[in-house]
């Protein structure tokens, strides 16, 4: 198989509320600095796609706007997935197996700032029997930690150890939304949002974009010092209902991870796509992942979860940490769909240093 | 290594009609589904990965449909992919999976395009004002109207050529048990009087509005090997984008559309379209995008595709049958219209293409666009592997 790596990544600082700019004005510096780390043009590049809803932006075909930032003439082999930028890697690192592109520009952005986040997802549920009822995003991730809770697999003091670490973690890094954290014991004084759920088990509700850039071969020696070469990629979905699955198991996530090779040797650093704190000790046992293994340096969804970008971000900030020689061997993942129901994971290596 | 061929060995669609209050969006999908796993001979478990595609997810009111369709498209614990290129959809979803195959990524991949418009008002979907931003005015017959007066003012086109098209599109129709449109004793007078909609697009020479999916089996040589039917073999396939609005944009004759005919044309070793190519499944919501993009696609020389259609070419006895199934002018389901044209595309190559078949039609093209003739996807298929 072609060797293809990501050999470059931007995101914008991660806020609340981008009411002063457009999702054209939000992605635009991000892809001017992507495209400026590798020395690239648009008319360099082989193959453009890009991740993104609808549904947040509020207005049908919001991505064909979106497009002009990547200022889209004369025509470019582009494509769109309506998911997390992870799936639109996932199309672009495609493509360039085919071997019909040697680079690839990969974007993605989503502002939840216009809507109300928790009312807008429940419209990604089953229009019949599920949605009617409105049940929100965080109704739903209190369902799946109770459930956690219940089987004995953590509590509510783990939990805030799991934001408290995220939290402090994300000091380092100066696009996430939320940085540093009082103490666990200090985080259980706060009230549940939704039982057993407080306000630091749940991701920040803001706006983001993120952009890597793809090359394949030596195409990306040439372009990167160090590219971070994608060694397995694969993504798996579950059942959408969530009374047939047992939400404190992350099957998708086990068998994406069996796919992609992450299990053929040890990772240093993994980049969780765990918005809610519960996720993250659901996702650590479907990867296997032991104490040594740095989880989400970067602070993780925790510390920023921009809808449609957060995937893409993860793959991006293990990349960078390889890019960096920070990282030999990083697992990156990303999730869509209420309670983990879609789940991507990725494996990238460094050449030895 | 080089790519690993495509075959399309199953084809699938549904009934396609005004509401489909007989089924859930679950239910549609399945019907289309299901027929293209009967048509490969083919189980759920041979499938190793689903790619779905569909137009502006405020047209049934569900976010990200994919997630609650999984189980009904026997994707869970499987990869599901979900594609969105605005009216190109369809076309671009076929281009994705068969994308998963030529990376030999999956083996056997379902891909499967659908819309149910009835959920909705699909005119007013797409007509939503936006701050700083050109809507696009009551619907998608607003904007493309004053492009087709443009073409007619370069070309000189006469009025009555559009008329020509739908009458054409809605006789195949007849011919195809799938569409929804089926104006049995329809006239050419009628069409040409039928009330104005938007100027010069009058209501008989405008898309319907369609409940429908449309699915495909593709696989790879091994399994176009195993395939009980004649496979159709993917020669070239291709996408273009070009942003909606910018001063030097040709509306008339996109450059975007231009260059993807190009692209799939050098990949599939075609010199001479007119030619070389024995049946096409165009995109044409509007009856006068057949002469325009007769031009745009290299079938007729540039002012000349008007003429290309009045002298007969392009009806299904013709010497280029355009649209046989049909066509967007009589089934529009707005996702599933570009995997419909690449669906029959395929159906004409491997000569299961019924009543509208299309005779000795040996290569083919489909052809999708979407946006504000932004969006671009095509392939060409043969009932020969490609060479190599």
């Amino acid at each position: 198989m072609r060797e293809v790596a990501i050999v470059a990544f931007a995101q914008s600082d991660h806020r609340p509320d981008t009411a002063d700019v457009s999702e054209v004005e939000l992605l635009l510096p991000v892809l001017r600095r992507v495209l400026d780390d590798v020395g690239l043009t648009t008319g360099g590049i082989g193959f453009t796609c890009s991740g993104s809803s609808d549904y947040l932006a509020g207005r049908a075909f919001s991505f064909t706007m979106a497009l002009d930032g990547v200022g889209a003439w004369p025509p470019i082999s582009e494509s769109h997935v309506e998911m997390d930028g992870a799936w639109a890697l996932y199309e672009a690192w495609t493509k360039l197996l085919t071997e019909e592109a040697d680079t690839a520009l990969v974007y993605s952005c989503g502002k939840s700032s216009p809507g109300n986040l928790r009312e807008v997802l429940t419209r990604q549920l089953d229009p019949y029997y599920l949605a009617p009822l409105w049940p929100d995003s965080v109704s739903l991730a209190a369902l799946q930690a109770q459930a956690l809770i219940d089987a004995g697999e953590t509590d509510e003091h783990a939990l805030a150890g799991v934001a408290a670490r995220a939290r402090t973690a994300a000091e380092d890094n100066p696009h996430a939304q939320l940085a540093g954290s009082a103490e666990p014991a200090r985080l259980l004084d706060a009230p549940y949002l939704v039982r057993p759920l407080r306000r630091h088990d749940c991701p920040p509700i803001g706006d983001g974009a993120a952009a890597v850039v793809l090359a394949a071969g030596d195409t990306a020696r040439r372009l990167c010092r160090r590219p971070a070469w994608i060694r397995g990629l694969d993504h798996r979905v579950e059942p959408h209902a969530l009374g047939v699955r047992d939400l404190t198991r992350s099957p998708s996530t086990r068998l994406a991870a069996e796919r992609a090779g992450a299990f053929d040797s040890p990772v240093d650093t993994a980049e969780l796509h765990a918005p809610f704190t519960s996720q993250e000790v659901i996702l650590r046992r479907a990867l296997r992942l032991g104490e040594d293994v740095r989880v989400s340096p970067s602070g993780g969804a925790q510390a920023a979860n921009p809808m449609m970008a957060a995937g893409l971000i993860r793959l991006g900030e293990a990349a960078a940490a390889i890019h960096r020689g920070g990282s030999d061997r990083a697992l990156a993942h990303a999730t869509s769909g209420p309670c983990l129901q879609q789940n991507l994971v990725a494996v990238l290596e460094g050449d030895p240093q | 290594m080089s790519k690993e061929p495509v075959a399309v060995v199953g084809i699938g669609q549904t009934q396609h009609t005004a509401a489909r209050r007989d089924v859930s969006l679950a239910g549609l999908v399945r019907e289309a589904a299901l027929r293209a796993l009967a048509d490969a001979e083919l189980t759920w478990a041979d499938i190793d990965a689903v790619v779905i595609g569909k137009a502006p997810d405020f047209f049934e009111g569900v976010m990200m449909p994919e997630l609650y369709l999984a189980d009904a498209l026997g994707a869970v614990g499987k990869p599901l992919l979900r594609v969105h290129t605005a009216g190109s959809v369809g076309g671009s979803t076929a281009l994705v999976a068969a994308n998963q195959v030529a990376a030999r990524i999956h083996r056997t991949v379902l891909t499967l395009a659908f819309e149910k418009q009835s959920e909705s008002n699909a005119m007013w979907g797409l007509s939503l004002p936006v701050p700083f931003q050109q809507p696009l005015l009551a619907g998608a017959g607003g904007f493309f109207a004053p492009h087709v007066r443009a073409y007619m003012r370069r070309t000189g086109a006469p009025a009555g050529t559009g008329a020509l098209v739908a009458y054409k599109d809605r006789r195949n129709a007849l011919r195809n048990p799938y569409a929804h449109l089926h104006e049995h004793g329809l006239t050419l007078e009628q069409v040409r009087s039928s009330p104005m909609l938007w100027d010069p697009i009058r209501y008989s020479e405008t898309c319907p509005s369609s409940d429908g999916a449309c699915a495909m089996v593709l696989t790879d040589r091994a399994g176009a090997a195993r395939a009980p039917r004649p496979p159709a073999w993917m020669h070239g396939g291709a996408m273009r984008s070009e942003p909606t609005l910018f001063a030097g944009k040709d509306f008339v004759s996109p450059r975007a559309g231009r260059d993807c005919a190009a692209d799939v044309y050098r990949q599939a070793g075609i010199t001479d379209p007119r030619r070389q190519i024995d049946a096409v499944e165009m995109y044409v919501p509007f009856s006068w995008y057949e002469p325009m993009w007769l031009e745009n696609l290299g079938f007729a020389a540039e002012g000349e595709g008007w003429k290309l259609v009045e002298s007969g070419a392009t009806e299904l006895d013709g010497e280029l049958p355009v649209n046989p199934s049909g066509g967007v002018l009589s089934t529009n389901p707005i996702g599933a219209s570009g995997m419909i044209r690449f669906a029959e595309a395929a159906l004409q190559v491997r000569g299961e293409a019924g009543e509208h078949q299309v005779e000795a039609a040996y290569t083919a093209l489909g052809h999708a666009y979407g946006g504000g003739s932004q969006f671009f996807s095509m392939w060409v298929v043969g009932a020969a592997p490609p060479a190599g």
